[in-house]
């Protein structure tokens, strides 16, 4: 099989197994598998960056290897085997060595660290000796990492065919002390787990934190007082705001796909129901109505439904509606329980948590209701957050007893299962869209 | 016996008496202290005489039998003690989602709220709260334990 079509079969794969693998697995395997029952990782060279600090060159690189071999779609060929130790990106390289390495696509970068980090990028085609992709980057020399991520991000889009994810933020609780009396913080990092910094000082329980479409913003609820209050954190100011007091409790908040609205639940007597407001107008418009707990509601990228769980026909089970209110559908018919659903930036899947025999899984369906797949399954997991591709789920799961949760990813195919290592327990994952 | 059979039942006796001694942390509740009871119409007596919490099925809210009888109970001592306002605090045990289970402990909430009007006590003597899930008094990974945990606890003010 020749790189041209190997690329294509990748970007065939990581499109057409979407669609068939959830109805039969092994037959959409097979046209993209060659042994195993799983498509072969593309093999990749990638030798150090070039840079006049020869350390800051190998590191930006390693960045770049531990990215795209991460994502479960490329095999990094050891760099020590290949014929240039040192990426060179002002000449043409010579192919049929690069083929003789084994490599299907070639990366050569170049990276300088001044006032502002400097890097340049050119991904070749070894079979074709062609090149895909030649681009330059700057950056705030604080934040380097983030031009292994964009050049990551490059080089991902140009053999998958999907756009990148590895130069964004999660924002997540991080969770430390005994059970019975945690402190539960609201940190951000890296996708990677660089970079982390508090942004609540874990006086009040901060939970189930949410992105705004530009990553400046947070929402998030405090459980100061057993009373559950939005609040919405601008990140670059520092400041933070209440979204105000409607009912007993308002919790679950999540941006409108514009960022302009908020989606939340005001619980008021026991009863729990959906409601939206345009950010600072007060004004906060019921959606759903009735005795039941609606709650944990997701915009469709459109921004014209919302996806969310309500017990209203007796278990938790996931709707559709209008994102007006109104005609709403229930779309989960599986053997057990359904919540947090979160609909993909691609609009094709719905991720959620279910409870079933004893155990939680994180599953996708589409938002029809068919093709229900379950990815992964422990004794406890659950609040699936999709990457900006739409392509991998961060979740968290916890053992139980007195440990605590950790974040995990998986890509919509159920492979790849990986743990995001972060220096406290975490819970409550929601990743930022793509930064740039 | 072979050691590695040895190994498995020193385990196994281990856990059993880990889990006993777990049971009896987790049934330090006040309803079961027999002394100390306090004086009549002190804080001390609801908390151990009265009983300060009821306890609810897995994803329940319904007032269990058991449940109606402490918050009978409660409902006489708070209708002779008029001067008390309480808040009702809901919990919910950890095999739920996060967002769900603030619900469900406004839920739970509600529920004794609605309880302790029907018997008398006076609505504006009453508030309500829920912990969902944050707020566990017992730790483990068995049942018996979860059960501590799905609860609304009457709190005198």
């Amino acid at each position: 099989m020749n790189f041209y079509n190997r690329r294509k079969a990748l970007k065939l794969g990581t499109s057409a197994l979407a669609l068939l693998s959830a109805a039969n697995p092994a037959v959409a395997l097979v046209k993209i598998t060659v042994s195993g029952g799983d498509f072969t990782p593309l093999p990749i060279a990638i030798p150090d960056f070039a840079s006049s600090d020869a350390a800051f060159g190998k590191e930006l690189s390693d960045i770049v290897r531990f990215n795209l071999n991460r994502s479960g779609l490329f095999r990094i060929i050891d760099p020590d085997s290949l014929p240039l130790k040192i990426g060179n990106i002002s000449q043409a390289p010579d192919f049929p060595k690069w083929q003789a390495s084994g490599a299907d696509a070639l990366v050569m970068g170049e990276v300088e660290k001044n006032i502002n980090v400097q890097g340049s990028v050119r991904v070749w085609d070894t079979q074709a000796a062609e090149q895909i992709v030649g681009k330059s980057y700057s950056t705030d020399a604080n934040n380097y990492r983030r031009i292994g991520h964009q050049i990551s991000d490059a080089i991902y889009q140009s053999l998958t065919g999907e756009g990148g994810y590895f130069d964004s933020k999660i924002v997540f609780v991080a969770e430390s002390g005994p059970k019975a009396n945690r402190t539960k913080r609201l940190a951000i990092m890296d996708y990677d787990g660089a970079n982390l910094q508090y942004i609540t000082s874990g006086k009040y329980a901060a939970l189930t934190p949410r992105y705004s479409n530009d990553a400046r913003f947070i929402t998030y609820i405090n459980l100061a007082d057993g009373r559950p209050q939005i609040f919405i954190i601008d990140l670059i100011t520092g400041r933070q705001q209440s979204l105000g007091n409607f009912g007993q409790m308002t919790f679950s908040p999540r941006f409108s796909p514009d960022g302009k609205t908020i989606l939340f639940s005001v619980e008021q007597g026991g009863t729990t129901n959906l409601y939206s407001m345009l950010i600072g107008t007060n004004r906060p418009k019921q959606l759903t109505s009735g005795a039941a707990i609606d709650t944990g509601g997701s915009y469709s990228p459109d921004g014209t439904k919302i996806v969310f769980e309500s017990d209203r026909g007796g278990s938790q089970q996931l709707y559709i509606m209008s994102a007006n209110g109104g005609g709403a559908q229930r779309i989960s018919f599986g053997k057990g329980s359904y919540s947090t659903p979160v609909w993909s930036p691609k609009g094709d899947l719905i991720a959620y948590t279910k409870q079933s025999e004893g155990q939680f899984h994180i599953g996708t369906m589409k938002p029809d209701g068919s093709r229900e797949r379950v990815l992964a399954s422990s004794f406890h997991m659950e609040g699936p957050s999709w990457a900006p591709n739409g392509r991998v789920i961060m979740f968290f799961s916890d053992p139980g007893g007195n440990d605590g949760p950790s974040l995990y990813t998986i890509d919509i195919w159920g492979r790849n299962m990986q743990r995001i290592s972060t220096p406290t327990f975490a819970s409550d994952p929601a990743w930022s869209p793509l930064l740039s | 016996m072979s050691l590695s059979n040895l190994i498995v039942k020193l385990f196994k006796g281990m856990a059993i008496i880990g889990l006993l001694l777990f049971v009896a942390a987790c049934a330090r509740t006040p309803t079961n202290n027999p002394e100390g009871s306090g004086a009549p119409g002190s804080q001390q007596e609801f908390l151990v005489t009265i009983g300060d919490r009821v306890f609810f099925e897995t994803d329940s809210s319904v007032i269990t039998k058991t449940g109606q009888e402490t918050l009978d109970r409660q409902a006489a001592w708070l209708n002779r003690y008029p001067n008390y306002k309480i808040i009702i605090e809901g919990h919910a045990d950890e095999r739920g989602t996060r967002e769900y289970n603030i619900a469900l402990g406004a839920r739970r909430a509600a529920a004794v709220v609605n309880y302790l009007i029907s018997r008398g006590v006076s609505a504006n003597r009453i508030s309500s709260k829920s912990y969902g899930k944050e707020r566990p008094v017992a730790v483990c990974n068995n049942m018996s334990c979860w059960s501590q945990n799905r609860r609304a606890v009457t709190v005198i003010q």
